[in-house]
């Protein structure tokens, strides 16, 4: 299925938004996750099913002031 | 605050205290603009700050940027600060305090709530909004505000229990634009951690809103973009000591005629 991923449509074959981040190749990567511009929050990655044209977006650390 | 004479003051000096975290540095550092992350993390180290300011974006699984810098971040050992620039709306910035005080595991959060673009003054509606929101979500909110003493009570009201005004707008270096008000935000708010945030461009500009009692400064362009970024964050580490240093020693009032220094007493007559 087609997923937009920070903005960016992808094909994915996952289920879940854990899944998803797998198949992404984020690994263990520090992020934190929001599925259609909410706060899903790492414990409920995996219990979070992902749908054809979600919107996922994946933030890590950056500068800032 | 001590009465020595009619006009003279000291005034004792307190911890630098946020959310009962006490901190030596009264400087807080942001993280962008750095030429490199090695003149970044000299920067800080000179700097003496022990609060950093982060952001959260988005991350591409290849490069894989942010986890460099966040290594880079836990190097320097500094508390962080994640902010929520950027966010134009209260949805965005509750969103993002969310985001980050997962990934940075801080309840603390710089909210940012900004209003207009090319002065990235705050909307401070959606501020006041966003604040409450997040400290009845168990956030130690440090909102980005204006020196408006209304917008001031109604995030204090919100559970706020610092204040950030803004000095002038972000990247600006102006200074303090508004003296007279951040003065006043002083005095009606003796109790309450004040942080000028924004706008400071010049060690003089941090001196001056210590000297107004003001409890610490936030900055990021003026180190990052100095020429030499580390030696101009020992600048300011030193313009804010010495200004809290004035603070506490009772400031001169100012007059508007001269008042000579030396004795007129035993002038000699030599005409």
């Amino acid at each position: 299925m087609k997923v937009h991923v920070n903005g960016q449509e992808q094909e994915v074959d996952a289920q879940t938004l854990a899944a998803a981040l797998s198949a992404l190749d984020y690994g263990e990567a520090k992020v934190a996750t929001a599925l259609n511009g909410e706060f899903v929050p790492a414990r409920l990655r995996e219990a979070t099913p992902v749908r054809d044209g979600d919107r996922i977006e994946i933030l890590a650390p950056r500068q800032g002031g | 605050m001590t009465l020595l004479q009619d006009t003279r003051t000291v005034t004792q000096d307190s911890d630098f205290t946020l959310y009962g975290s006490s901190f030596r540095s009264r400087l807080m550092l942001g993280t962008s603009q750095y030429p490199s992350p090695a003149i970044l993390a000299d920067a800080a180290r000179a700097s003496g700050a022990e609060i950093l300011t982060v952001s959260l974006r988005r991350e591409s699984a290849r490069l894989k940027e942010g986890q460099d810098f966040w290594r880079l971040i836990r190097d320097i050992g500094a508390r962080v600060l994640p902010n929520t620039a950027g966010c134009y709306s209260v949805k965005e910035a509750v969103t993002t305090a969310q985001m980050a005080r997962e990934v940075f595991s801080t309840p603390w959060v710089k909210l940012e709530v900004i209003g207009e673009a090319d002065t990235l003054q705050p909307d401070v509606f959606g501020l006041v909004e966003a604040a409450r929101i997040l400290s009845a979500d168990g956030f130690e909110v440090f909102p980005y505000t204006t020196e408006d003493l209304v917008v001031a009570e109604r995030l204090l009201e919100a559970g706020c229990k610092v204040l950030m005004p803004w000095g002038a707008p972000i990247g600006s270096g102006k200074g303090l634009n508004n003296v007279f008000g951040l003065r006043a935000l002083r005095a009606h708010f003796p109790e309450i951690p004040l942080i000028v945030d924004a706008g400071v461009g010049l060690p003089s500009h941090a001196a001056a809103a210590m000297e107004l009692g003001y409890d610490g400064v936030l900055l990021n362009t003026a180190i990052a973009k100095a020429g030499d970024p580390a030696a101009m964050a020992r600048a300011f580490g030193q313009a804010i000591e010495a200004g809290r240093a004035a603070f506490l020693a009772g400031p001169m009032q100012p007059r508007d005629m001269a008042a000579p220094s030396t004795p007129v007493v035993g002038r000699a007559v030599l005409t």
